[in-house]
């Protein structure tokens, strides 16, 4: 078993070779036929290595080394992949939900130019991301860090030729790279400290001094951190994710949703021995969650873009990922990590379904009305909607609710407020999805048809009210009418409604009967068990149930107002917008975050770069000393050049000067130098 | 026997006969006469050995200028067909405006 361990990783990458290399002149079917085959079978490995953890007598985690990779005094670096139950989980969504959306992308990007590449481009972001969470030292995680960056960065980029995706590239890319600053230098200090980047010797060096708290496993933590929130999108460093869906639909289902960017959830859960001894970076952990949570909800609520609402969203619930890190409650927060994979995947791909039926709309004023054109599509996204919003007994109820629950119990004094605030998130974020969810698939129909010559094409025009019309492009050739998409596409998407339905079912708490299976199974991992068996006394059920209720009341407050705003009378946010339009400037312009980064620290890096860095180091030192040697060499040449004249006389007369000189040395130089 | 002529008289002679040589390659332009030149210096040369020769009564030194004399007319006859083919082809014997391989 644990030898097919290396498959899991190098079969994508052979995909990746292969599509890479020669999948322009392949046929599309070759291509496709190479992405899925090199995706399911990691799938189907993964499968049989969970069969395996679960058997009778397994042991809690194993390790694969292929032999040393860095040796040298001092440090001892293997190439090795450990699997446990949390990288066991890691891996399920990864490869899983990863073939699913493989899958889809087959259909959805049937059409597009450089379907090759972006195949090659997926199949290497998979070999990435099982490096990261296989890999068992700081080092080989770090590999795969910077390797989904890649992928993430190539797959944004993925339309080149606008300006807009290239750029949304280059953001991604450069912002994670603060954060990757972070990481590489927390793995500096572990290195100074520990002499050692595997995970086991370092987390045991810590569980062997109990009394070692705070101090330099503070910093180590909080850079940790900041090489987080650059992969996570959190405060500061979440701008770069809402300009990444620029790239394809499947990329931002799989990247920005899924799997990517809970590498840093994941790196906390996984260094938890570390953050468990500095109380102050989980502190700062938790307060990033939470503020980033209800910020991101706050700009995720007046969005038009579908992709964007998404994007913010999952900004948002990351956030609630690392609010369960903060408060030490990591099995939730994993919990979570998992559902949300499920349903936000799901309703990425669905919004990839409504935009690839609608020929490209993103913008939701120009949709409506789509329940009936669109039925699967629909249903499958009311299913991602109302788990996301946390409507029982949909998978992020339970995993949301964990976390609040756990928000609040904590130790930790800002307990109660981080609970406050995640109720709140709650609450908007069931405001907005359902405020997404109205405006798609209810009222009237403000998207033009093309060539749908049915009776109805004329109806459209009348009640878009003040909505502008989309302005249709004869010349496009693609447009066929409000379609549904095609079952490639829409298998997936009902395989992950299922498990949006069903996800959660394994974390039901005991307060509500259920045994909280994935707590069990990461016990191994995180050793809770026996804090949070103490925990769930009977008298705590009470308080779990109360709390469950209000956060669900939460959501259908924030589902009632969605209704009426957008369905009941679809005119009131427009008006309560008319009522404050400072703040609602400020908000839709997502807090100008964007142009106070800008404004702070890229124009005086700009400045720096091109003054300093620009005019006096590279034009001055680096361009300057390399004029200053051909400058020498040009002088030294002009005066060497007047002895090669070509001039045989002067030849000649050089030669007789030289010979004069020679017997001129031979004559009377004995006698100046004796010997 | 008269009275021997001093070996340094052969050797001033030829020196004054080398400079001669030198001095005309350097100064003259016309390529035949820079040539003559050159026969003057080797003969210059000649005359020194003949005469060390003479002086420490060994034949080496002749034979060496029956060398010198074999390679000078072999010289002479290369030379002067590269000169009339420089003249054919440029209608000058000009040293410097034979300057093709100045660049």
């Amino acid at each position: 078993m644990p030898s097919n361990l290396w498959l899991i990783p190098i079969l994508p990458f052979a995909g990746f070779l292969i599509n890479g290399t020669v999948g322009r002149k392949l046929p599309r079917r070759a291509v496709t036929a190479i992405a899925l085959l090199f995706t399911i079978y990691p799938a189907y490995i993964v499968m049989n290595l969970w069969l395996f953890m679960k058997s009778a007598g397994a042991p809690l985690a194993f390790t694969v080394t292929s032999g040393p990779w860095i040796a040298i005094t001092g440090l001892h670096i293997d190439f090795a992949f450990t699997v446990d139950h949390l990288t066991l989980i890691m891996l399920g969504v990864v490869t899983g939900v990863g073939f699913l959306i493989h899958l889809y992308s087959a259909g959805y990007m049937a059409h597009e130019e450089g379907y090759w590449r972006f195949f090659a481009y997926l199949n290497l972001f998979m070999f990435f991301m099982s490096i990261l969470v296989l890999s068992s030292s700081f080092l080989l995680l770090f590999v795969g860090w910077e390797g989904v960056g890649l992928a993430s960065y190539l797959l944004v980029g993925f339309y080149f030729k606008k300006d807009s995706a290239a750029n949304a590239g280059k953001k991604a890319f450069i912002v994670n790279r603060i954060g990757d600053f972070g990481f590489l230098l927390a793995m500096f200090l572990i290195v100074r400290e520990f002499g050692s980047l595997d995970f086991t010797h370092v987390f045991n060096a810590i569980s062997a001094n109990p009394d070692w708290h705070g101090g330099i496993l503070t910093a180590i933590a909080l850079l940790l951190v900041l090489g987080a929130t650059g992969k996570s999108a959190q405060i500061p460093l979440y701008i770069w994710l809402p300009d990444a869906m620029e790239g394809p639909t499947p990329v931002s289902a799989l990247i920005h949703a899924a799997t990517m960017v809970t590498a840093g959830i994941y790196m906390i859960a996984r260094c938890h021995t570390l953050f468990d001894r500095s109380p102050y970076a989980l502190a700062v952990v938790a307060i990033i969650g939470a503020a980033t949570a209800i910020f991101a909800a706050c700009i995720g609520m007046v969005q038009h873009d579908i992709k964007r609402v998404l994007a913010y969203s999952t900004v948002s619930q990351l956030g609630y990922m690392f609010l369960a890190c903060g408060v030490g409650a990591y099995t939730a927060g994993i919990f979570h990590l998992l559902t949300h994979a499920f349903f936000k995947a799901l309703l990425f791909l669905a919004a990839g379904s409504v935009i690839h039926s609608l020929s490209g709309e993103q913008d939701m004023r120009k949709m409506g009305g789509l329940r009936k054109r669109i039925p699967i599509t629909f249903w499958t996204m009311t299913m991602g909607v109302f788990a996301i919003a946390g409507i029982p007994p949909l998978a992020g109820f339970f995993s949301k609710d964990e976390i609040l629950y756990q928000a609040f119990i904590s130790n930790n004094p800002l307990g109660k407020l981080l609970w406050f605030v995640g109720l709140v998130t709650a609450g908007m974020t069931a405001f907005y999805m359902f405020r997404l969810w109205f405006k798609t698939f209810f009222g009237p129909e403000r998207f033009d048809e093309h060539t749908d010559l049915h009776d109805h094409g004329a109806a459209v025009h009348t009640h878009s009210g003040s909505h502008a019309v989309m302005v249709v492009d004869p010349e496009e050739s693609h447009t066929h009418g409000v379609h549904e998409s095609p079952w490639i596409m829409l298998f997936p998407l009902v395989v992950l409604a299922i498990l949006s339905i069903i996800g959660g079912w394994v974390g039901v708490p005991a307060a509500m009967g259920g045994h909280n299976e994935i707590e069990h199974f990461l016990d191994p991992v995180f050793g809770t068990g026996a804090i949070a068996e103490a925990s769930t006394s009977a008298a705590s059920h009470g308080l779990e149930l109360g709390l469950a209720a209000v956060s669900v009341l939460t959501a259908l407050t924030g589902l009632f107002i969605a209704y009426l705003f957008y369905y009941k009378k679809p005119g009131t946010a427009a008006a309560l917008a008319q009522r404050a339009p400072a703040l609602y400037r400020l908000v839709e312009n997502k807090f100008y975050m964007d142009e106070i980064y800008g404004a702070v620290i890229i124009t005086p890096l700009l400045m720096f770069s091109r003054i300093f860095l620009g005019g006096l180091i590279d034009g001055g030192i680096v361009n300057g000393s390399g004029a200053a040697a051909a400058a020498t060499t040009r002088g030294l040449g002009s005066l060497v050049r007047k002895v090669q004249s070509g001039n045989i006389r002067s030849y000649a007369g050089w030669l007789a000067l030289g010979a004069a000189a020679v017997l001129l040395v031979m004559i009377f130089g004995r006698s100046i130098w004796p010997h | 026997m008269s009275a021997q002529v001093p070996i340094a008289a052969y050797l001033i002679l030829a020196a004054i006969l080398f400079s001669i040589g030198v001095a005309a390659f350097l100064i003259k332009r016309n390529l035949i006469t820079v040539f003559m030149s050159i026969e003057l210096m080797l003969n210059a040369v000649n005359l020194t050995f003949v005469a060390f020769s003479h002086m420490w009564h060994q034949v080496s030194g002749q034979i060496f200028v029956f060398f010198v004399m074999v390679v000078a007319a072999a010289e002479a006859a290369v030379g002067l067909a590269i000169i009339i083919a420089i003249f054919r082809t440029r209608q000058t014997l000009n040293v410097d405006q034979i300057d093709l391989m100045k660049s």
